[in-house]
């Protein structure tokens, strides 16, 4: 394969510094360090640039990847980001909770033999030092659309990139963006690049939806949001928080008395699920999203600093194996109590990422397989005290491919505990449907779009993300807003 | 921001606050909250609207300083703001069709209470306002209330004011001299809304209670503000804040209301230790 650089043969990817797992059980600072420059020369040297390029069709967004690892293999950071952030407008975000390992990275081929390239860590590192490098890396995004516009054929590639998903000129189009998680941000971003005035309604008084009330601090750095908030901001992007439409405002409203042109609804999954069992009323049980809002929006964990309290037990059982679970495990765990995670699958089948629920045991979190809560029981004055778990063993794959778990009789068993935490996803809020005539839902109350362009059965109105999918990715929400970006530069174009 | 043009002291603990909101006076009706953060380092706190004025844009809270959170908010003067506050939030309460009603308010709900009382009033409908106190010093908003009522009758725990007793008395009297109440809402103490609704179970009357548990978010998201009614929890934020007061497990709610009172003492110290930088959780919307 040609390369510029001399491929480093090395098996495993180059190890990325983290705290220490001792101290992190105690601190909410972020874990993972990041790359030197050093470790990220010497991982992108990894990369064979292989010429199927696998990874970009792994990326939801399409970044093209051995075009940036191979910059970095060269030290050429600045124009790493560069290409990064033409396809990817939230690379410090993405490199840090992609779940890689199921995208570029689960179809490298080096780790085919051996571990993948360690891309996101790449991406990670890219964005991380465009930020203390701003004017080179400003300077690289100039360069890139000087060498297109001088007709090279490779930077115009990656340019178009960019320019954007949209290509229609939109000055004078107002747009209604709402929600500020990750697809909503990026479908501003996309639409501001063409001159669109966009607003974005949010109905918590902070901007970014779930990287600010639901990914944790230790993960992902709230600072680190709000910097790419704030770009957005400086581009155009006007911002309304404490404005929850369906209540404030509802979407005919927007567009008939506030002028919007197009409305884009990104809304995402916030509504808890519950598991639906005996007892989970109780004092000291309650849903993820309780716990990490109170931690994460209202940065609980600096009580009475910051005057929101969260509870926290010594014993804590987390009920889930997604993401949402191992970060209010991690979460627990550093506010002092002593976590298992219970999960009715096995290790295979648990949706969390790797990277997750290794940290997590690193942090002496531990885990019960195959196991479901059946009853949570309390003491006198209604605290819960302990739960009773059932061994399950898997049977046959269900509708979703993976094996059906099913509870071995006569395997009850009860775990002492003084907090639960129920981590078992989360649904559509129903709102933004109650409230908006001729909106088509599925009966979950997920929005009906088009996929390609993330129209609804409403004109004018588009909608993507964890509202139209159901609980996902960062990634495939961001995905999703691009999309829906075009489709709304199609529309108010074609009017 | 949202600047504060009004606040007056309408007892020694209550304080009545105007808040320059123009979006949510347009839009706010009886029974729905608020969810204001005097500061960036504040909690988000809930508050039943007491009154709202879409010409003039501004809605009125009525709160008791109870918590660091509501200490530090009756310390706040016309002209300082309020850093966010978002609404409307829940829903409204369900009042058409109403014919007789009685509205009755315990201690602080009763500023709940009132507009509900008015609208009644305005909407052609016989109100009795039953409303009570610990002594005659707390009474609130009787003018006010006397002016959206058919009768009001005032109840005090001390008999301070010549009338002692509780408001389920006052209300057992009414339905016996035959007042046929079609609709009897209810705002106040947990306590106090579960024998409301005791009393009004044998008579089949419509009873509607307007819960106040620990909220966070205030829009679906955490569910900390579960409500047990009849075999479900329901989340006061987005399914009420009002629900059939039958149904309503009130033991549950007492319970689940005192989940953070250990955090109390806490945040007021923090709060009186910051120069009035600070405060907390433990006082909720209403009573």
């Amino acid at each position: 394969m040609a390369t510029s650089y001399e491929v480093n043969r090395q098996k495993e990817k180059t190890p990325v510094s983290e705290l220490d797992p001792a101290d992190r059980a105690k601190t909410f600072d972020e874990v993972a360090l990041g790359y030197t420059e050093e470790e990220a020369v010497a991982e992108a040297r990894r990369c064979i640039q292989c010429p199927n390029t696998p990874c970009v069709g792994g990326c939801p967004v399409g970044v093209p990847i051995p075009r940036f690892v191979e910059q970095v293999a060269e030290g050429n950071f600045a124009r790493a980001y560069a290409i990064v952030k033409s396809a990817n407008s939230l690379p410090a975000i993405c490199g840090r909770v992609c779940p890689q390992e199921t995208q570029c990275e689960g179809v490298c081929t080096r780790g085919r033999n051996g571990e993948p390239v360690a891309i996101g860590r790449l991406e990670r590192f890219t964005s991380d030092w465009a930020f203390a490098h701003p004017e080179e890396a400003a300077a690289a995004m100039d360069g890139l659309r000087e060498e297109c516009a001088a007709g090279d054929e490779l930077a115009c590639s990656i340019w178009r990139g960019a320019e954007g998903a949209v290509s229609q000129d939109l000055a004078g189009k107002r747009v209604a963006v709402i929600g500020s998680g990750p697809a909503s941000l990026t479908c501003a971003g996309e639409l501001v690049k063409r001159g669109c005035d966009i607003t974005v309604f949010e109905a918590l008084h902070k901007v970014g939806g779930v990287l600010t009330y639901g990914i944790p601090e230790f993960r992902l750095p709230k600072d680190l949001v709000q910097r790419e908030v704030s770009k957005l901001g400086d581009k155009g992007v006007s911002f309304e928080v404490n404005a929850l439409v369906g209540k404030l405002y509802d979407i005919d409203e927007l567009m008939e008395d506030r002028g919007f042109d197009a409305v884009f609804v990104g809304t995402g999954a916030g509504l808890p699920s519950y598991l639906g069992i005996e007892g989970e009323g109780l004092n000291g049980v309650s849903v993820a999203s309780e716990l990490l809002t109170r931690v994460n929006l209202m940065k609980a964990y600096q009580f009475p600093e910051y005057e929101t309290p969260v509870y926290a037990g010594k014993k804590c059982v987390v009920v889930g194996g997604g993401n949402v679970a191992m970060d209010a495990a991690r979460t627990a765990r550093r506010l002092g109590a002593d976590v298992t995670v219970v999960y009715r699958r096995g290790r295979e089948e648990m949706p969390a990422r790797a990277e997750e629920v290794h940290h997590a045991e690193q942090e002496g979190i531990k885990f019960l397989l195959l196991t479901n809560p059946v009853r949570i029981l309390g003491d006198e004055s209604g605290w819960v005290s302990g739960v009773e778990c059932v061994r399950m063993e898997l049977g046959e794959p269900d509708a979703s491919g993976r094996r059906r778990p099913a509870p071995i009789e006569g395997s009850e068993f009860v775990i002492d505990i003084d907090m639960l935490v129920v981590a078992a996803g989360s649904k559509t809020n129903p709102l933004i449907a109650k409230t908006t005539p001729g909106l088509e839902v599925t009966p979950r109350s997920l929005i009906v779009a088009d996929e390609r362009t993330g129209a609804t059965s409403k004109p004018g109105v588009f909608a993507g993300g964890d509202a139209v999918i159901g609980a996902a990715t960062v990634i495939l929400a961001m995905g999703a807003g691009k999309r829906a970006a075009a489709g709304i530069g199609e529309y108010l174009t074609q009017e | 921001m949202y600047p504060i043009e009004r606040v007056e002291p309408l007892n020694a603990e209550v304080t009545r606050m105007v808040v320059r909101a123009p979006e949510i006076a347009r839009k706010i009706r009886p029974g729905q909250f608020i969810m204001l953060r005097i500061d960036e380092r504040g909690e988000r706190i809930p508050l039943t609207m007491n009154e709202c004025d879409p010409e003039a844009g501004t809605v009125t809270i009525v709160f008791q300083a109870v918590g660091a959170t509501t200490m530090r908010l009756a310390q706040l003067k016309a002209g300082d703001a309020l850093l966010d506050f978002a609404g409307p939030l829940g829903n409204p309460t369900e009042l058409e069709g109403a014919r007789r009603a009685c509205v009755i308010g315990g201690g602080l709900g009763t500023a709940i209470a009132y507009p509900q009382a008015k609208w009644l009033h305005e909407h052609g409908c016989e109100v009795d306002v039953i409303t009570g106190f610990r002594t005659k010093d707390l009474i609130l908003l009787e003018d006010e209330i006397n002016a959206c009522s058919t009768r009001q009758i005032i109840m005090t725990d001390d008999g301070s004011n010549g009338n002692k007793g509780l408001v389920t008395q006052a209300l057992q009297q009414r339905i016996d001299e035959g007042a046929d109440y079609d609709l009897v809402l209810a705002v106040g103490p947990v306590i106090m809304m579960k024998f409301v609704a005791a009393t009004t179970k044998p008579y089949g009357i419509k009873t509607l209670v307007s819960m106040n548990p620990l909220m966070i978010d205030g829009t679906g998201m955490c569910g900390g503000c579960r409500v047990k009614v009849g075999d479900e929890y329901l989340h006061a934020c987005v399914d009420g804040p009002d629900f059939d007061g039958h149904l309503v497990d009130y033991d549950d709610a007492m319970r689940r209301g005192v989940m953070y009172r250990s955090f109390e003492g806490a945040a007021r110290e923090a709060a009186e230790g910051r120069d009035c930088n600070g405060g907390t959780d433990g006082e909720r919307k209403g009573a």
